[in-house]
């Protein structure tokens, strides 16, 4: 589905042993390792078979809804022009937008190959972890869409402050378990998802939800995702006939992002920034800043940077977006933050409030909290370029489930 | 970060998990190996513990070591890593406990078990070092199979540290080859496909599994995971050469700490009870094979 990469590309990750650098790799219980390596055959097998990438196409167009346009944001361009203060900075600024995606986010991208993946390798029972909750929709929406079972392990603490997903995933016929071990949130859900997978490796598949976990999910979410990447060079190309200056994109697990990213790395010339979340600051406790204030270690089935403190215990993350309260990153963000091709800053939680209402009035458009913290890097960046620039967001999520946090912030009584 | 200097003294690496075998076989018995979480539900209770196994009838001990996200864990060794955690427990403070076990005991084999990012952040050289001088025999890393297993494998081997291997019931027969190679000390069979404590392998599973193993290793086999009774632990050694008890001495513990959870003054005769009678069903199985 990639174009082939060349020699010496920063596309050609991971390697035979699932790493990209010292990044990734496969670490997970003896009793898990048979079944991963037949996911990664079978995806292997189905990414090299034209019927099978035809199918996930169809489901893509006719189902999703793709393409998802490339918006240009007249008013946020002319706001964050204003904002420079001077007549020649203001770079133009397009929203990818895939909030327009059928079930809202950019996750059904991913959830509708892996499941296709798991109908080839003849497993009826699918099982996910979710911490917004949009993961978790979007896999109950493809498993009813395939008749397939459907479990989605969730925090206790997000299935209380996401519960209008939580309905949505039960109307789509979905059991969701909320997990109450650790602190109830997502990195608790992860561990749980993989516990009932070790217990139900025969008829199982772990749809997982982001570019993280062990190899091939990393590559196989982040190969899904890219369709991301790919719709928007051939669409900037189109509307500006050139590359973009600069993409942004939030960055939790990271598969939105590495969509996005991955297609442009070779371009040299594109600056690439993942957006962090920056929680109430980055020099606080309370942030989910994995790659500017963690270090690299294992969880999950991958090497990576995580939060933790000195004796290797992993830390609870903390921001306003329940997708990116994660103390982890996807592998290939590690690798691309210390080879220094993409830049990770971060967004605080004040950032992206003021960001979600600023895009709200000024486009129409109520994004995700996720993709909020991108837009908060935007408003920073674009004051910042010439005016025949441009920069692209990727707008991954609507933000319909985030209301009633965004009004509880605001003081506000639905 | 490492909480030991290496000015404190090193206890000889004797292959105690090779003679402790060796020892039972020439006895016609199995080995009974239970499991103490390090700092469970505190550090003094845990080391008073650990201090009265082998009293008790335990012939190898794996202690584990407390994780924030212990993912091949079900619910009973989960809280009591949390109460671990809480109570200040770290996988140096794992190594000072078999620090102390080793001033009164130099021959039962200690195995350490747990996940593998304390170790890196402790760092992969100094632990082996440490865990070698601080008089630990064996590690099991649940989560580093053996194609990850290169970094701890190769220091752990120059420190005389034996890097024990897990084998499942979904290990084929292909694979099982390489899961063995370079593995030393003894084989842990996970006798379920399942997270700890929580389902246990009929007898017929096993005596189907066990003699499948055996064709491909000389090492002992201790099975673990789901051994809860006495009748359990006798089946087990009657088949294999160790049953491993984890759960159900962590439950036992847990339900006898008060409502702060806290230990009580009968808390730890009532885990080393439980072990005697494992440890008399264990020596009174007549080895078969």
């Amino acid at each position: 589905m990639n174009q082939q990469p060349l020699p010496n590309s920063l596309r050609q990750g991971p390697d035979l042993r699932g790493r990209f650098g010292e990044f990734g790799g496969r670490y997970v219980a003896e009793t898990l390792m048979p079944v991963i390596q037949e996911v990664e055959q079978a995806y292997n097998a189905a990414r090299n078979d034209p019927a099978f990438m035809a199918e996930w196409r169809r489901l893509l167009k006719d189902y999703v809804g793709r393409p998802s346009p490339l918006w240009l944001c007249e008013r946020l361009t002319a706001h964050c022009a204003a904002e420079s203060g001077r007549d020649d900075l203001g770079a133009r600024i397009y929203f990818k937008r895939e909030e327009l995606n059928h079930t809202g986010a950019h996750k059904i991208n991913a959830v509708l190959g892996q499941i296709l993946l798991a109908r080839r390798m003849g497993k009826p029972r699918i099982i996910a972890e979710t911490g917004a909750g949009q993961h978790g929709v979007a896999t109950a929406t493809a498993c009813a869409l395939f008749g397939l079972k459907c479990v989605v392990y969730m925090g206790a603490t997000d299935v209380e402050r996401q519960a209008p997903n939580v309905f949505r995933m039960k109307l789509l016929g979905a059991e969701v378990i909320p997990v109450t071990s650790g602190a109830g949130t997502l990195k608790d859900a992860m561990n749980d998802a993989m516990r009932d997978w070790v217990a139900n490796v025969a008829d199982t598949y772990y749809c997982i939800g982001t570019v993280a976990g062990p190899a091939p999910f990393p590559q196989m979410v982040r190969d899904f995702q890219c369709v991301i990447g790919e719709e928007t060079r051939q669409q900037i190309l189109a509307a500006e006939g050139r590359l973009p200056d600069a993409l942004v994109c939030a960055v939790g697990g990271g598969s939105s992002a590495m969509g996005l990213f991955h297609p442009f790395l070779d371009d040299k010339d594109v600056a690439i920034y993942g957006v962090e979340a920056a929680g109430r600051g980055m020099d606080t406790a309370e942030h989910a800043a994995s790659l500017n204030r963690g270090r690299p270690g294992v969880l999950h089935g991958n090497r990576t940077y995580l939060l933790q403190d000195g004796d290797g215990q992993i830390q609870e993350a903390h921001s306003i977006s329940a997708g990116l309260d994660y103390p982890g990153i996807g592998p290939e963000h590690s690798w691309l933050h210390e080879i220094g091709r993409v830049t990770y800053v971060g967004a605080t939680d004040d950032e992206a409030l003021a960001a979600f209402q600023l895009c709200s009035r000024l486009e129409g458009i109520i994004p995700a909290l996720e993709s909020a913290h991108g837009l908060a890097h935007v408003l920073k960046l674009a004051p910042t370029l010439r005016r025949d620039q441009t920069i692209i967001l990727n707008l991954s999520g609507r933000g319909d489930k985030d209301i009633f946090t965004v009004a509880k912030h605001l003081g506000e009584q639905l | 970060m490492s909480a030991s200097g290496s000015t404190q003294e090193c206890f000889d690496r004797k292959g105690r998990i090779a003679a402790r075998f060796a020892k039972l076989k020439a006895e016609g018995r199995g080995a009974l190996m239970p499991f103490v979480e390090a700092y469970d539900p505190d550090p003094a209770t845990s080391m008073a513990l650990l201090r009265g196994l082998p009293g008790a009838g335990a012939d190898l001990i794996e202690i584990g070591v407390p994780f924030s996200d212990p993912m091949a864990d079900g619910p009973t060794i989960q809280l009591a890593a949390q109460r671990a955690l809480k109570a200040g427990g770290s996988l140096a403070g794992a190594l000072a406990m078999v620090r102390d076990f080793r001033r009164e005991d130099d021959d039962t084999p200690i195995v350490l078990m747990g996940y593998l990012n304390p170790i890196l952040s402790y760092g992969i050289e100094s632990f082996c070092t440490e865990a070698a001088c601080s008089g630990v025999d064996g590690l099991i890393v649940v989560d580093l199979p053996p194609e990850e297993a290169a970094e701890l494998a190769v220091p752990a081997r120059e420190q005389g540290l034996d890097l024990i291997r897990l084998v499942a019931p979904t290990t084929d027969e292909e694979r099982l080859p390489r899961v063995l190679e370079g593995t030393s000390g003894f084989i842990y069979y996970v006798s379920i496909a399942g997270v700890t404590g929580t389902r246990s392998a009929t007898r017929d599973a096993l005596a189907d599994a066990i003699p499948r193993l055996r064709r491909h290793t000389d090492l002992p086999i201790a099975i673990g995971f789901g051994i809860r009774s006495p009748q359990q632990a006798a089946e087990a050694v009657q088949l294999a050469d160790g049953a491993v008890v984890a759960s159900a001495l962590i439950a036992t513990l847990a339900d006898c700490l008060d409502e702060r959870g806290r230990a009580r003054p009968d808390t730890l005769r009532r885990v080393l009870d439980q072990v005697r009678e494992l440890a008399e069903a264990v020596r009174g199985a007549r080895v078969t094979s």
